[in-house]
């Protein structure tokens, strides 16, 4: 039974690590950028869910529909402002720009949220299921539904969408694309704008389980950064299977060795994948 | 090049003229200022020599401040702990290389970022050994008194930043160097003429390790605490990359100023806004890479044209 119960959490916190991992992957796959702002973004929208219901009583599920739009327009902005103007240089100079970023708004959430941990209950508590001894708290639940469905959102964007062509023509070939009359910098803003929108809507159902508070932001991006790599880059089922990899990593290291030893499990796993299989469980090799 | 090694050591020897001028306060922002050189100096043989854009300084530094830590509380002098830890680490950092060094871009990054993730996780889980997330007391070493106390820590932090100058000027200088360039330049041709890659890499990363690690090991037993989300800090690694970006990329001289003008940034900052500090240090990176990319050494050719020198 034990068994059956680390496979089921391992499932539904999958999905959810799929959801937090998935517009890091994008912005990452499609600009080319590790943008670090992900983690801060992600807590960002935990807030607002958090505020949403604690003032006006709007429900978490209703928040998503707010959340999108809000932080879509957000990162669109933030790119075509700040991150366009050094969109082609190396690594360093983009890796550093996104940490100052996140300095900045990190520090301006500890300075109007303080650092303190929050938690948003709904009343009443939804409760939880129980199936043969397997236990699952149906907030959590709603909350993978709800994951999953994000994720197939952006699949479907990707793959029925003209701007969606647009944005997987970028990220295979970006020369290609332009000479194809593909506006590369508007699908850059575009892509950048969806990963923030994922990241926030990825918040706000964080902000359903877990406690909420800036200090969090890091634990998400590391998230992200494994599940990333596990799983490859820049595709929606690459995520999927890197975040459910993580989370039974996660499960069984933590039931077998103790729970101290998850996240250096998770990372020792990240380096070892890395040297041996930098392109992932589902990424092709031949682009980066 | 000769010449600006030349200015680079002078700086430094000027530095050691330090004590005679302030209390312990000055001393405290001049083994800072040390200890900044040390990590900007030793994140320019990864990052400015070999192009590789390293995130692993805070593993390193915290490494070494657990070493010495250690070592110090079960009794062992602080002359050979710190060495210890800078031997120690070059060995780690070396062996590390040769595996991580094969990735390129963000790739490389990524895993030298993850480096400092597993580093922690180890330190915070080996409870019995480094005291866990509780932190570490170590013993006090140096002599009697307040004042006396500093002088020998900016000595120790001083006498490091001069090897470390040293051996960047030795490596700037010899073969060593010259691949590092090679490599930066074009990897591929580089190995096709039949340099060993894979050695020059891995060497300049355990150098770029050795000195963090002795630096992080002389600021454990000058702060007599330690915890591993301090020492342990990613800042620690983004910082000598934004001090070597005030500079301008490669040049030691460049680099060292770049840290001076940082702390003296941040000491300001510090001092004005200690609610937003890290807010405050996030605008300036990012207005330092918008309209800065080059460094301050950039400004003299655009302010003295005439004298533009082609690297």
């Amino acid at each position: 039974m034990l068994a059956a119960q680390v496979l089921i959490n391992a499932l539904v916190l999958g999905c959810l690590y799929a959801c937090i991992a998935i517009g890091f992957s994008l912005v990452w796959g499609v600009l080319n950028v590790i943008n670090l702002i992900h983690g801060s973004f992600i807590v960002l929208g935990a807030y607002l869910a958090w505020g949403l219901y604690q003032s006006l009583h709007i429900s978490p599920w209703y928040a998503l529909a707010i959340t999108a739009p809000l932080f879509f327009v957000i990162g669109y902005i933030v790119q075509r402002l700040i991150l366009n103007r050094v969109i082609t240089a190396p690594v360093l100079v983009t890796l550093t720009l996104t940490f100052g970023l996140d300095l900045i708004l990190n520090n301006a959430m500890i300075y109007y949220f303080k650092a303190d941990y929050r938690k948003l209950t709904l009343s009443p508590p939804m409760g939880s299921i129980s199936l043969f001894d397997v236990i699952v708290p149906v907030d959590r639940l709603i909350a993978t539904a709800s994951a999953l469905a994000l994720t197939g959102v952006l699949y479907l964007i990707l793959r029925r969408l003209r701007i969606g062509r647009a944005i997987v023509a970028v990220r295979l070939d970006r020369d290609a694309a332009v000479l194809m009359g593909v506006d590369v910098n508007s699908i850059y803003a575009i892509a950048f704008g969806l990963g923030t929108a994922l990241a926030g809507c990825a918040g706000v159902l964080m902000a359903l389980i877990f406690p909420i508070s800036p200090l969090t932001s890091t634990a998400y991006l590391g998230k992200a950064f494994v599940v990333c790599v596990l799983g490859g880059l820049g595709s929606v089922s690459g995520a999927l299977a890197g975040g459910i990899l993580l989370a039974l990593i996660e499960g069984i290291g933590s039931t077998l060795i103790g729970p101290a030893h998850a996240t250096t499990l998770s990372f020792a796993l990240l380096i070892l994948f890395l040297i041996l299989r930098p392109q992932g469980l589902l990424g092709r090799k031949g682009f980066e | 090049m000769m010449r600006s090694n030349l200015i680079l050591l002078a700086l430094v020897a000027c530095i050691a003229a330090l004590p005679n001028f302030g209390g312990s306060y000055t001393l405290r922002l001049g083994t800072i200022a040390c200890m900044y050189a040390i990590l900007a100096l030793s994140w320019n043989v990864a990052g400015g020599f070999a192009g590789y854009p390293s995130f692993a300084t805070a593993a390193f530094f915290g490494s070494g401040a657990y070493t010495t830590g250690v070592l110090l509380s079960k009794g062992v002098p602080l002359a050979v702990s710190v060495p210890a830890a800078g031997v120690a680490s070059f060995v780690m950092a070396s062996l590390l290389g040769a595996a991580l060094l094969r990735l390129r871009g963000h790739y490389f990054a990524i895993a030298s970022l993850s480096l400092i993730e597993v580093f922690r996780e180890l330190v915070n889980n080996a409870t019995d050994l480094t005291g866990g997330g509780m932190g570490l007391n170590i013993p006090l070493t140096a002599g009697s008194g307040v004042l006396a106390d500093a002088t020998f820590f900016f000595y120790a932090m001083w006498g490091l930043l001069l090897l470390t100058a040293l051996m960047v000027t030795i490596v700037s200088a010899s073969k060593l160097g010259f691949g590092l360039a090679c490599i930066r330049q074009n990897e591929t041709a580089a190995n096709m003429i039949g340099l060993n890659g894979t050695l020059y890499k891995s060497v300049a990363f355990g150098l770029s390790a050795c000195f963090v690690s002795a630096a992080g090991g002389v600021y454990a037993a000058w702060v007599h605490y330690i915890d591993p989300s301090d020492v342990f800090d990613i800042l620690y690694s983004v910082k000598p990359i934004v001090m070597a970006l005030i500079g301008g990329l490669g040049s030691p001289v460049g680099v060292v100023i770049g840290a001076f003008v940082y702390l003296g940034l941040e000491e300001v900052v510090w001092r004005n806004y200690i609610q937003i500090h890290s807010g405050v240090l996030g605008v300036l990176i990012v207005i330092l890479l918008l309209f800065l990319p080059r460094g301050l050494m950039s400004l003299r050719s655009r302010i003295l044209p005439w004298r533009t020198k082609h690297v």
